[in-house]
């Protein structure tokens, strides 16, 4: 073991079930120190007003500067319960690393999403006590579905005003995208359920795993039996490619296919592919086929309809993406799903171009071959449950909900990827279940 | 090229980079290891009377450190030599033969006691030494003895000892000056009445550098007890060059040769202390930081310097800011400049906005037309540089002098005349400028 890696604090991966080396590992308490000396603890920092829940990261930076890592981490907590993974899974190349003033004066910006997973590291490793206390019970009832980075943040702030929280997740684990959605390389050693627990260490919420809404219960129920209910589903359809074939089994959806190695115990349960086609151009798309490299894969194609610069993963995730060997392909929209009984040989796509600002096949074709497709599209939201006895108001097929995260029930709220805007970010998320959060309790307090 | 030979008060040497007695010339291998990377002399470590004495066994030094540690201020409960008087003789008398050309001069501190010093003035004569120091200035454990700064503090004892020195050797006394004073220029005057040949200052500062929390007691802390040390290092610094000018310019003291010292680094630093009067320069917490690798740098640096600048000798830049340093009462009050923040440099990071927003003038904007952005107020600018010295960019804030015109600020018209305070209408004390 090198000196460096001896001065590694206590944050070093132990491995999961399928082991992956975390893709940053943890700063050393020197390494955080150096960095945390870069930040000018800007005046009305362009960081923090970058950030979606408003970290004030020039305080928590000068508290790793003054050996104050506790400190740092409450100070992140008290905007982001969550910070911990939002360390882990944020662009921050895109929110506060963009905005951080060191990136006019030597294109270096501090690096902010490294200094925050040591603070909350470090908190979470080695302080016991959670940061907060539940104020006085208020008898108030709160029903909240789906418990994932909305559900959980609302459901944090919300116990801390002293109202009882029940949360009703469909699946068998809590943390939605956290513990189903995200690469395995990048919250390494079952973090999301560490994350879960930390939080649910507050006290004041339980969670039902396996109830899920329109199923287990109705929405009129939940708004009948509870003062109030916050939506935070997120989405559980599947965008289709629209094309003969897609039905193939070696035609996967990659959202799915994150999911059950997240939850492997060995890889083999999973399909093996030795060409792998990923047909998308968002994270989902660069984390399933940086995984199918780092599983073994010997090709692996990003196949994308726009150019590089369209993509919704950003430069960065692009950029990890050709560091691992994944070939970006753009300009290609899938035509035809190519196979022969059981073996999937490839795809034929027509080749597009932008005329006059619209996006049009034109009429050459390009032939990929593969023996594994993974359709990383984007996901829909299932519409029904919150339709069909409540009749919430939609936009865009998703939840409309106003600036305070409100639907126009009397006492539903909702946030995260089910709601129309939803930005498909942890970090966004939680910031929604923060802003129903306060407005539910100033309407049970009012 | 630049002639970097130094003759301070007739010692010679081939750089005016001394070390600093101190842990690093204690003894024969480090000092021929110091020559040996290009240092121009030695102030061997404080010889005192034997028996020898004793150092702590625990922890000597303590840190004050910047971003990654970077060592700024050290302090010390280290004392003089705790080697045999005649170890070190011998040590100092085969270093001189071996190394004619650089500078060998001998710290000393012994009792108040006229023979103690003519015994061991004898000594150190026989070993050939260019000079001896006396170290009126170690701050600790040695000033409980009545010896360092304890006489050091004491102008009367400094002109005593001194002119014992002078009437028992024909070696060159320089002083070594304790900052731990009030007025540096007392003990100046007593070392300059005694008929020493020169002074060498600063000596270290009474420091405690930090406390141990979980111990609750001084570092270093040896046993659960800390006792205060010697601080030195780039920290020291401004003081070490604000006592350096103030006896450089007292007239009386013009012709007193000073040896400088305190946090010298980099050959900038150098060149600083010897504008403001330093004939020559000692080093050593840069050398107990870095090694000896580091003076290197200093004669490149100065070297290059002074060529660019068309300096041929250390002579041409010694006392060169003397006649610049002034009483604040003679500053020029219609000297007017105004803050100007370079817009092309400015990272935004408004720093230079928010420390005079809370606790200036209030006279740079964080926002323009609903934009972010930093503009001084002229209206409002007392010129104080407070925005230059905190902005993280050099250069991006500079102070502009206004030559003509009106000070937005006052509504007064700029006066080209020299106007000081001790002709201003407001001073209760102002002379009338004569008529």
């Amino acid at each position: 073991m090198g000196k460096a890696a001896k001065l590694q604090s206590q944050c070093a991966g132990k491995g999961g079930a399928i082991h992956f080396d975390d893709l940053h590992p943890c700063y050393s308490n020197h390494e955080a120190r150096v960095e945390a000396d870069r930040c000018y603890f800007c005046y009305d920092a362009p960081c923090m007003n970058a950030c979606p829940t408003s970290i004030d990261i020039p305080l928590f930076i000068r508290q790793i500067s003054t050996d104050n890592p506790k400190g740092a981490a409450k100070t992140i907590f008290e905007q982001n319960i969550m910070g911990g993974i939002c360390a882990r899974v944020c662009p921050t190349e895109t929110l506060c690393e963009e905005a951080c003033v060191r990136n006019d004066a030597e294109e270096k910006p501090v690096k902010i999403g490294h200094l925050q997973r040591f603070a909350t590291d470090f908190f979470m490793d080695n302080v016991a006590a959670h940061p907060y206390e539940r104020a006085a019970s208020t008898g108030k009832k709160i029903a909240i579905v789906g418990a994932g980075p909305a559900g959980l943040a609302c459901a944090h702030a919300l116990s801390k005003e002293g109202h009882d929280v029940t949360v009703f997740e469909a699946r068998e684990k809590s943390g939605g995208l956290n513990e189903y959605g995200i690469a395995a390389y990048k919250a390494v050693d079952d973090f999301a359920q560490k994350e879960v627990n930390f939080i649910l260490d507050l006290g004041g919420i339980s969670i039902e795993n396996g109830k899920t809404l329109g199923r287990d219960m109705t929405l009129e129920d939940l708004s009948n039996s509870y003062d109030a209910v916050f939506l935070g589903m997120g989405l559980g359809g599947v965008q289709s490619l629209g094309l003969v074939g897609e039905e193939h089994p070696r035609v996967i959806d990659a959202a799915r296919y994150i999911e059950d190695l997240r939850q492997a115990s060995a890889k083999e349960e999973l399909p093996q592919a030795k060409s792998v086609l990923v047909i998308g151009g968002g994270m989902t798309a660069v984390d399933v086929a940086i995984q199918s490299k780092l599983l073994g894969a010997e090709q692996v194609t990003i196949a994308y309809r726009r150019g590089q610069e369209q993509m919704n993963a950003s430069s960065y995730e692009q950029e990890l993406a050709q560091t691992h060997g994944v070939q970006i392909s753009t300009w290609l929209q899938p035509k035809t799903i190519l196979s022969d009984g059981d073996q999937l040989e490839g795809m034929v796509f027509n080749k597009t171009k932008l005329d006059g600002g619209k996006l049009v096949a034109t009429d050459d074709e390009v032939t990929l071959s593969a023996d594994l497709i993974f359709k990383a599209i984007g996901q829909n939201f299932i519409t029904e449950p919150v339709t069909i006895d409540m009749a919430l108001e939609l936009e865009s097929d998703r939840i409309k909900v106003d600036g305070n995260c409100k639907t126009n029930a009397k006492n539903i709220w909702a946030g995260g990827d089910c709601v129309a805007g939803g930005e498909d970010l942890t970090v966004a998320s939680v910031e929604d279940g923060k802003i129903a959060a306060k407005n539910i309790h100033e309407f049970l307090s009012a | 090229m630049a002639d970097l030979r130094s003759n301070f008060i007739g010692i010679k040497s081939p750089n005016p980079f001394w070390l600093a007695s101190a842990p690093p010339t204690d003894k024969e291998y480090n000092v021929v290891r110091a020559y040996e990377a290009g240092w121009g002399g030695v102030v061997w470590k404080t010889l005192g009377e034997d028996p020898h004495l004793v150092n702590v066994n625990g922890p000597r030094y303590g840190a004050i450190h910047g971003a990654d540690r970077r060592l700024l201020g050290l302090n010390n409960i280290e004392l003089i030599t705790d080697r045999p008087l005649q170890t070190n003789l011998q040590e100092i008398k085969r270093v001189k033969k071996d190394w004619p050309d650089r500078a060998l001069v001998v710290s000393l501190m012994v009792p108040c006691e006229e023979q103690s010093w003519i015994n061991i003035l004898k000594l150190v004569e026989e070993t050939e030494a260019d000079g001896i120091e006396l170290n009126f200035g170690c701050p600790h454990g040695m000033s409980e003895r009545g010896m360092g700064s304890a006489v050091g503090q004491v102008p009367e004892y400094i002109e005593m000892v001194t002119r014992w020195c002078k009437q028992n050797t024909r070696m060159p006394v320089i002083v070594k000056l304790t900052p731990n004073i009030t007025d540096i220029r007392k003990p100046a005057e007593a070392a300059n009445r005694g008929g020493a040949d020169a002074v060498s200052l600063i000596n270290t500062i009474n420091s405690i550098v930090s406390v141990d929390l979980d111990q609750m007691a001084p570092i270093p802390t040896v046993g659960g007890k800390g006792s205060h040390g010697g601080y030195c290092g780039p920290a020291v610094k401004p003081i070490a060059l604000n006592m350096v000018a103030e006896i450089a310019r007292t007239p009386e003291l013009a012709e007193l040769p000073i040896s400088g010292i305190g946090g010298i680094t980099t050959w900038r630093d150098a060149a600083e202390f010897l504008a403001l009067g330093a004939g020559n320069l000692q080093v050593c917490t840069a050398a107990m930081t870095y090694g000896f690798k580091v003076v290197e740098e200093m004669i490149d640096g100065l070297s290059d310097w002074m060529d660019e600048k068309g300096y041929s000798s250390i002579d041409q830049i010694s006392r060169k800011a003397v006649p610049n340093v002034s009483d604040w009462q003679h500053l020029n009050l219609n000297y007017i400049a105004k803050a100007k923040i370079n817009q092309d440099l400015c990272i935004e990071c408004g720093r230079c906005h928010i420390a005079c927003e809370d606790t200036s003038h209030q006279a740079i904007t964080n926002m323009v037309d609903g934009a972010r952005k930093f503009e001084v107020i002229d209206e409002e600018c007392v010129g104080c540089n407070l925005c230059v010295n905190v902005c993280p960019v050099e250069d991006c804030i500079t102070m502009e002098q206004m030559t003509e015109g009106v000070d937005p600020r006052t509504n007064k018209p700029i006066d080209s005349s020299y106007a000081n305070w001790t002709t201003h209408p407001n001073n209760p004390q102002r002379v009338d400028a004569a008529e």
